[in-house]
């Protein structure tokens, strides 16, 4: 028999903490993949958030540090810096790398350092119970957002991947998801993109990959695949929105 | 390498760490501590070292966390305020053991304050300024030169420990110029990576190393931080450090540190020239508190006098350690950027 | 239905029962098992391994990568 797939070797197995059918579980396979296809696994430093993947650190066996809220991309900086010759980059949540850590992470593109930022953004708090999120979808109701998020009262959802895009610092900045295979090789391609361009020091590199979170969107794993498809990926358009190389613009 | 040479006292803390074998710095602009982040900038580079001009204390203070975690001789500087910010990272640093320099010009407080040098962080310093049962390792020099001798030492003393150290100085001893000597120049190459360093699997024995502050079972928790207690025990049973100018057994006891220290020295000579029976007790190491030595020299006083530029924070760890309600203690302080003149701490000590 | 070595081997302790493997098989050959994992899962399983494709979509999707594809070799005359 030949092998179709595996699990990856740095892929720790234990059974995460993540809810059933969460999509945290794919990107980090889908990382440590690529880590293995790269061989580069010995040579990476990642920078855990606090959220849902406060306990990633447990996940991947690779060096890891477990941030401050919000403060991943200045870890990373410092780390880069003290070891040029290391892989570092950053697991984060949309309220980690948008909303209190918005300026580091800002920096990280403005400075062009070379390091990698991934912000799952499924629209929504996790970890503390389902509150709104600098990504929250208008409309969409949360336990801080009970009559559905209104721009008048609780201002508009960002748009990171667009925003990072815009700075000088950026060598690549993309946007997709997870909600089919197609969608998850797009990912795998990109998280693999985005590690050759920070080997390469062309800049500052970030992926948002648009996940789900089954339990405080209160759907079934199934039905929060098909909501991150058809209404996440709608208004979070996936696709290349910076690359200095050019060969992945869309 | 002995030549002495004429150097303003923020200079001489860039000098002093690049010397210590610090390559990296992390800072934002504060005065008066601004000029330390300039001389980096300007002298890093020459040694193929790196200085970052971060967006914010926080960010710079956690920029130094990512790279004392990866095992490296790392530093920031900042004022006051700046210090507030910096205090989320330096309790997880204490927390994670991770062994960073801060610089902390002191200036006026609270809030803004003013930019004048003052000793108001006092609290903030040794009771561990974030949340958390914690403790960084606070040095106080009192003179440029000690501001020298005690980098190295502050690096070393971090390392060590796994620890956070603050070397507190002020506005004035960060302006003041004087003539220092550096006998000390280390090769960064030569102080080894730790094995618990943040450096890619293929330098630590293919073993991942794993830096957090988190521990979510409570039992756990309360076992690494009496763990973290032993250390602190530890540190204040081998690194208080302290400083006595004056008699043995004296009726008058003086007690400051920092600037105001540099203040009361040449008071404390000229009334023992008088033939006045009294000492002056520095503390160079602000936590640990010297608090045996300190208790040892108060034994025979009658009046404790504590001198600080603040509004009565060194004189609650004096009157903590030498507790003896038949002594009689004596505050004086400047708490809002104000100094003392030497008249007047001659004035205070002749009483 | 399961003749020979399966071509989708799961890790039942690893699998958390959250069906999206199940949803995503092209050709419909997975189903929740009536068997329980020591966290109270019910785990997947191939029911018509003949039918499987080893497309190993259900082992892309699957968060817990509690799943293993294999393809067989092909025979030569």
């Amino acid at each position: 028999m030949k092998v179709v797939y595996e699990r990856p070797k740095t892929l720790e197995k234990v059974v995460n903490h993540y809810c059933p059918g969460c999509h945290h579980g794919i990107l980090h396979a889908l990382i440590a993949e690529v880590l293995d296809e790269m061989n580069l696994a010995d040579k990476a430093v990642a920078v855990a958030p606090v959220g849902c993947a406060v306990l990633a650190y447990n996940y991947l066996d690779i060096d890891w540090i477990e941030a401050p809220h919000g403060r991943a991309v200045a870890i990373a900086t410092g780390i880069k810096l003290a070891h040029p010759d290391l892989l570092v980059f950053t697991y984060q949540g949309d309220g980690d790398a948008a909303s209190i850590g918005l300026a580091e992470t800002m920096y990280g593109a403005i400075r062009g350092m070379n390091v990698t930022t991934f912000m799952y953004n499924n629209a929504i708090y996790g970890m503390t119970g389902g509150q709104m999120a600098p990504t929250t979808l208008i409309g969409m109701k949360t336990t801080t957002s009970p009559y559905g998020r209104d721009p008048k009262r609780e201002g508009y959802p960002v748009k990171m991947a667009e925003t990072i895009a815009l700075q000088g610092g950026t060598a690549f900045s993309a946007r997709s998801s997870l909600y089919n295979p197609r969608a998850i090789t797009d990912t795998k391609k990109y998280i693999r993109h985005a590690f050759e361009l920070q080997m390469a020091k062309a800049g500052y590199t970030f992926l948002e990959v648009v996940g789900t979170c089954p339990t405080n969107w209160g759907m079934t794993p199934v039905e929060a695949s098909e909501f991150a498809k058809n209404e996440l990926a709608k208004f979070y358009q996936l696709g290349v929105l910076k690359d200095v190389e050019g060969s992945e613009q869309k | 390498m002995s030549d002495r040479i004429l150097m303003k006292g923020n200079e001489a803390v860039g000098e002093a760490a690049v010397r210590s074998g610090c390559r990296l710095y992390f800072g934002y602009p504060i005065t008066p501590a601004s000029e330390i982040a300039e001389y980096m900038a300007y002298r890093l580079p020459q040694v193929n070292g790196t200085f970052i001009q971060a967006e914010s204390e926080l960010a710079a203070s956690n920029m130094l966390y990512g790279a004392a975690a990866a095992g490296k001789y790392a530093m920031t500087a900042s004022s006051s305020p700046g210090i507030s910010l910096m205090q989320e990272a330096i309790s997880y640093m204490a927390g994670a053991e991770v062994p960073a320099l801060i610089v902390d010009a002191m200036r006026g407080g609270p809030g803004l304050g003013d930019i004048q040098a003052a000793q108001s962080d006092y609290f903030q310093l040794t009771k561990g300024g974030g949340h958390g049962d914690y403790h960084v390792i606070v040095f106080s020099p009192y003179t440029i030169q000690e501001v020298i001798n005690i980098m190295p030492l502050a690096f070393q003393t971090a390392f060590r420990y796994r620890n956070p150290v603050v070397v507190a100085v002020d506005g004035l001893i960060g302006q003041m110029m004087e003539a220092v000597e550096f006998n000390y120049f280390t090769d960064p190459e030569e102080i080894p990576l730790p094995d618990w360093s943040l450096s890619g699997k293929f330098r630590h024995g293919n073993k991942k190393n794993v830096n957090t502050s988190l521990e979510l079972d409570p039992d756990k928790l309360e076992a690494i931080n009496w763990r973290l207690q032993g250390k602190y025990h530890e540190i204040e049973e081998k690194e208080s450090r302290y400083d006595y100018v004056g008699v043995d057994n004296p009726e008058t006891l003086v007690v400051a540190y920092g600037t105001v220290a540099r203040l009361t020295i040449s008071a404390v000579k000229k009334v023992l020239g008088e033939g006045k029976s009294i000492g002056l007790f520095r503390p160079v190491t602000l936590w640990p508190f010297p608090k045996a030595a300190l208790a040892q020299k108060a034994k025979s006083a009658k009046r404790i006098v504590v001198l600080e530029m603040s509004a009565g924070q060194l004189i609650e760890d004096v009157k903590l350690y030498v507790y003896d309600p038949t002594k009689q203690y004596e505050f004086h302080g400047h708490p809002g950027g104000t100094t003392f003149t030497p008249s007047e701490i001659e004035q205070i000590l002749r009483g | 239905m399961n003749e020979g070595a399966l071509k989708v081997v799961v890790d039942e302790e690893l699998c958390k029962q959250c069906e999206l493997c199940v949803s995503i098989c092209p050709v419909h050959v997975l189903q929740i098992s009536s068997r329980i994992n020591s966290k109270g899962f019910h785990p997947v399983e191939i029911f018509d391994n003949d039918k499987c494709i080893s497309c190993g979509y259900c082992a892309m999707t699957c968060p817990e990568r509690a799943i293993a594809v294999y393809k067989p070799e092909v025979e030569r005359a």
